[in-house]
This record gives C-alpha cells, sequence and structure tokens, in this order.
C-alpha cells in the first residue's frame, strides 16, 4: 500500500511541476505557480520520506535544516544584479548532489553486480554531473568578478578539450564493458570535472546567457539520469523540464546572438580573439552633458531606453526608474526596449527594471518595438552597445553581423551613456558614437542618470512655482 | 533491452516535448524566473539523496547521503525563494499617467 501512496505522491507532484512552468507564461499567474511546484516538490519529499528503505533520519534531517539555511540566506542576501550568479552556484549544488547520488549507487553496486545498462545512466549521470559542478562553479567565479570575465585562453585549447573529451567516452565505453572497476570510474568522474573548467573558462561575460542555460540544461540531464538509475519516474519529469527549458533558452540567446546552434550545442561560444581594437582612433566624438540631455528629454514627446550589462554593473536601475517617471509626469510617452541578450542572463534585465518598480508593461522586446524608433524623439541607451550597433545589419566582416539588434539609430536623436569609449564585447566599434543626432554622456550611469533626475526635478518645481 | 528501461525513456521523451511546449509559451519577460524556478525543480535530486542518507547502507552512503541532501536542498530552497522574490517584483502600471 505504501507503494502505492509513494507512487501517487510522486504522480501528483509532477503534474504539479508542469501546472507550475503553465503558469509562468503570465506575470499575473505566474506566483501561484510557483506554489503549485513548492507543493509538488513538498509531496515528493515527504512520500519519498515515507519509503520503507528510509530507516533513519537524523542525517536528513540535518542536511536540509543546513541546507535551508544556506539557500535561504542565499535567496535573501544575493543583490538582483547578482542573479547570474545564484542561479550558476545553484546549479552546481544541485549537480553536486546528482553526482553524489550516482557515486552512491556505483559503490552500492560494485561489490555484487552492475548490468551495463545501469552503467550506462549512472555514467551519463556522473560526467553531465560532475561538469556541471565544476562548468557552473567556474561560471560563478566568472560572473562574481573573482576572476576575469574576459575569455582565458591558451595554446592547443581545443586539442587539449578534443583529447580529454574523448579519453572520458573511452573510459565511459571501458565501464560499459567492465562495469565494477572502481579507479576507472573515478577517472571519469575527474575527466567530468576538469570538461567543466576548461569548457567555461574560454567563455567571455557577453556569452554567459547561453552558458547559463546550456548548464542549467546539462543539470536537468543529470537529474533525469539519476531517475533511470535509481528507477524514479518523478526525477525523470523533473530533469526532462529542466533539460527542454535549458535547452530552449539556450536556442534562443544563440539566435538572438546570431551564433549557429551547433556552435551552442558543443560549448563552442567565445570571443574570437584578435578582432578587437584599433578603428577608432581617426573619429572623434562630441561629449555632452546631462544638462544638454535634461534639455533634449524636455522638448521630447517620446522617449524608448535601452538598458544594457553597464546599467547592471552601476546598478543604475532606481535611477532610471526615476527618470522614467519624471518623463511620464511631464507627459512624455516612455517605453523600455529589452535586448534578449542585454545582461548575463536570459530576461536579466526585465528582472532589474521591475526591482526598480518600472511596470512591466511598459518593457517591448525588439520585434514589438523596433519599427516605433523612427517615429521616437530620443533613444536613451544606457550601457548597451553590440545590441545598438548598426555594423551588424551590412558589414559582412563584424562579428555582429546578421545578429538583430535594436534600431536606435532610426530615431530622432540619440543619447549613450557609457563609461568611455570602449567598444562592447564583440570589440566592434560602433558607428552610431560619431553620428551627427548622436550625444554621447560619458562616466558612470548612476551619477549622470542621478544628476539628470536632479536637474528634471528643479524644472519641475520651477514650473510648479509659477 | 529491458522494458523498464523502454518505458522510462517514453517518460523522458514524453516530458521533454511537453516541457519544451510548455515553456515555449513562456515570455522574455519571465525568462530569468523561469530559469531560477527551473533550477529549483532539477533540485527534485533531493528524493535520490534522501534514500541514500536514510537507508544505513554503509558510511560512505551516509556521509556521501548527508552532503547530498543539503546542497539538493540549498538548490531546491534557494531557487524557489528567489524566483518568488523576482516575481513578487514585477507589477502592472496601476494608473496612466497624465
Amino acid at each position: 500500500m505504501n507503494d502505492y501512496l509513494l507512487e501517487a505522491s510522486y504522480f501528483a507532484a509532477s503534474i504539479l511541476f508542469i501546472m507550475g512552468l503553465k503558469a509562468l507564461c503570465s506575470p499575473v499567474s505566474a506566483r501561484r505557480g510557483m506554489l503549485y511546484a513548492e507543493l509538488g516538490m513538498l509531496l515528493a519529499i515527504v512520500g519519498t520520506l515515507l519509503k520503507n528503505e528510509i530507516v533513519s533520519y537524523e542525517w536528513i534531517i540535518v542536511g536540509i535544516m543546513l541546507g535551508s539555511l544556506i539557500g535561504g540566506l542565499l535567496a535573501r542576501l544575493m543583490p538582483m544584479t547578482a542573479m547570474p550568479q545564484l542561479v550558476a552556484i545553484s546549479h552546481a549544488f544541485g549537480a553536486l548532489a546528482a553526482t553524489l547520488v550516482g557515486v552512491v549507487k556505483f559503490e552500492e553496486h560494485v561489490a555484487t553486480n552492475i548490468d551495463s545498462w545501469l552503467m550506462t545512466v549512472l555514467g551519463i549521470e556522473v560526467l553531465f554531473g560532475s561538469l556541471t559542478i565544476t562548468g557552473s562553479l567556474i561560471a560563478f567565479i566568472k560572473l562574481q568578478e573573482l576572476i576575469t570575465g574576459a575569455p582565458i585562453t591558451y595554446r592547443f585549447q581545443n586539442i587539449i578539450n578534443l583529447i580529454l573529451f574523448i579519453g572520458a567516452l573511452g573510459l565511459f565505453g571501458f565501464l560499459l564493458v567492465n562495469p565494477a572497476t572502481s579507479v576507472v570510474f573515478y577517472l571519469m568522474l575527474g575527466a567530468g570535472l576538469l570538461i567543466g573548467v576548461l569548457l567555461v573558462l574560454p567563455i567571455g561575460g557577453a556569452d554567459m546567457p547561453v552558458v547559463l542555460a546550456l548548464l542549467n540544461s546539462y543539470a536537468g540531464l543529470a537529474s533525469a539520469a539519476t531517475g533511470f538509475a535509481i528507477n524514479n519516474d518523478v526525477l525523470i519529469i523533473a530533469g526532462a523540464l529542466n533539460a527542454a527549458s535549458g535547452f530552449f533558452l539556450a536556442m534562443i540567446m544563440s539566435k538572438a546572438m546570431n551564433r549557429s546552434f551547433t556552435n551552442v550545442l558543443f560549448g563552442a561560444v567565445g570571443a574570437k580573439p584578435g578582432e578587437l581594437h584599433a578603428q577608432a582612433q581617426a573619429k572623434t566624438v562630441t561629449r555632452y552633458t546631462p544638462e544638454d540631455v535634461e534639455f533634449l528629454l524636455s522638448s521630447a514627446q517620446s522617449v524608448i531606453i535601452i538598458p544594457g550589462y553597464g546599467m547592471a554593473v552601476a546598478q543604475a536601475q532606481h535611477p532610471v526608474q526615476e527618470l522614467g517617471d519624471l518623463l511620464m509626469h511631464q507627459g512624455i510617452k516612455v517605453r523600455y526596449a529589452i535586448h534578449p541578450v542585454a545582461g548575463r542572463m536570459p530576461g536579466h534585465m526585465n528582472v532589474l527594471l521591475a526591482e526598480a518598480n518600472v511596470s512591466y508593461d511598459l518593457l517591448f522586446e525588439p520585434d514589438q518595438i523596433n519599427d516605433e524608433f523612427s517615429e521616437t524623439d530620443v533613444v536613451l541607451v544606457i550601457g548597451a552597445n553590440d545590441v545598438i550597433n548598426p555594423a551588424a545589419r551590412y558589414k559582412k566582416d563584424s562579428p555582429l553581423y546578421g545578429m538583430p539588434i535594436l534600431d536606435a539609430d532610426k530615431a530622432h536623436s540619440v543619447v549613450i551613456l557609457k563609461r568611455s569609449l570602449g567598444s562592447g564585447f564583440a570589440g566592434e566599434d560602433n558607428e552610431l558614437f560619431y553620428a551627427k543626432n548622436t550625444l554621447m554622456v560619458f562616466g558612470d550611469a548612476k551619477t549622470t542618470l542621478n544628476s539628470l533626475v536632479q536637474l528634471l526635478k528643479h524644472k519641475e518645481m520651477a514650473l510648479a512655482r509659477k | 533491452m529491458n522494458l523498464q528501461l523502454f518505458e522510462m525513456i517514453y517518460i523522458l521523451a514524453l516530458a521533454g516535448f511537453l516541457g519544451f511546449e510548455v515553456i515555449r509559451r513562456v515570455p522574455p519577460l519571465l525568462h530569468t524566473p523561469l530559469m531560477s524556478a527551473t533550477n529549483a525543480i532539477s533540485g527534485i535530486s533531493l528524493v535520490g539523496s534522501l534514500v541514500a542518507a536514510g537507508s544505513n547502507k554503509g558510511t560512505l552512503s551516509t556521509v556521501l547521503g548527508f552532503i547530498a541532501v543539503t546542497s539538493a536542498t540549498i538548490n531546491v530552497v534557494g531557487g524557489f525563494l528567489v524566483t518568488d522574490r523576482m516575481l513578487k517584483m514585477f507589477k502592472r502600471k496601476e494608473e496612466k499617467p497624465q
């Protein structure tokens, strides 16, 4: 009877997970959906705890309490700008759990007998699990800027990776024939850990959205393989959902950056070195001040704001919101245009703006808003670069060529807030900076925006006094 | 190939397709919450970890199981809490300003 109860709890959990994800189709139902998913998780856990196999609970209780404490603290304390890091470190923990379950399962059966299909799933579980652990940790370290976010490359990188990859597969193949060889099993685990490191080290910060989505997918595959190993359907279903979501997001992100999907699948993302620099010298830009911008904005009828990673770095989402609100107060139409790869994970900008209380019906995707730029008076670009580079449209030798961009250059005036004249991640100079209708304002985005907000407020007060 | 394995592949494929169809409808606006939600759900390996930690099959299983339970719980609790924290922030404009 207990078995039926357990299966029923897993069945209900699976349905609840799917309902939970379905509710994410709209911000209105999303929170309720997460409640379903949480309930599903609770059911699966309680069901499992009632299992006959489980005889002692001390370590389980301590583990759950410790994990809840750490997880709770992480979720509370991490700022929204650090969301990509949090997701990365969370992947690492999930993958660690899946890998350890694989190891335990292997150790349990190594003395008696491992048939080759159990070995197949254990191998997949441990390989995907281990490379997700280290891959996510490296992603975390890079995103947190504990080491440089730029691509780290060295000689013979591809060859070394290929050898390692084939080596790991060779070890896996050996295990399929001789499943009970502990040494080879742990060598394979080690190879997986190493692959994770080498896979993510060469990837630059701007490519992180794809990598995070891929790691998401791998973590799901590891969970699903765990389900195969311990013969558990809810693990397979939850793992498949996770893998599908990661795969889907990786696909969208690679499309938004105009990279081929095969590139992404094999993790071959990263900036091509050697293409940086040296184009910007001869041209001149004119520097403008916040006063100039304030004048321009006040006389506008419609404004589109384009936030980029620079806004996240400067933590400038709050002054952006304040500025937007002030402009709307003056009767100016304000909208936000958000490119899919702005930021370090899919949808990161949306979350940052939401944090600053920008209502989500003001946020638009490129497809929805690109036609409107030509009728817009001022476009305000905050720390974005590649996503507005017109070279993507026509310059065939540009690394950006073919990438869908926001048509900021079609607006009557373009204001670009930037720290310096440096090029974006793609290393491609941006002709928009030198255009006649472009105003470049250099400096920290937050400082500039704050002075803009002050100027607008003064003006409003002056008007009110009259 | 045994029948059980076939059945599991069946479930994997169906869940994968269903997941893909459901997730395809999630607007880009919610892609970050989607990622952290599926991340939390992948902490379902907790279920396997519980068995490893609690079935008294030797010290190694218990120790590794304990570590697995702890890290899977971090994944689940952290993932769901932060997803909720994000979703709470998404607000619609209450009134159109003049």
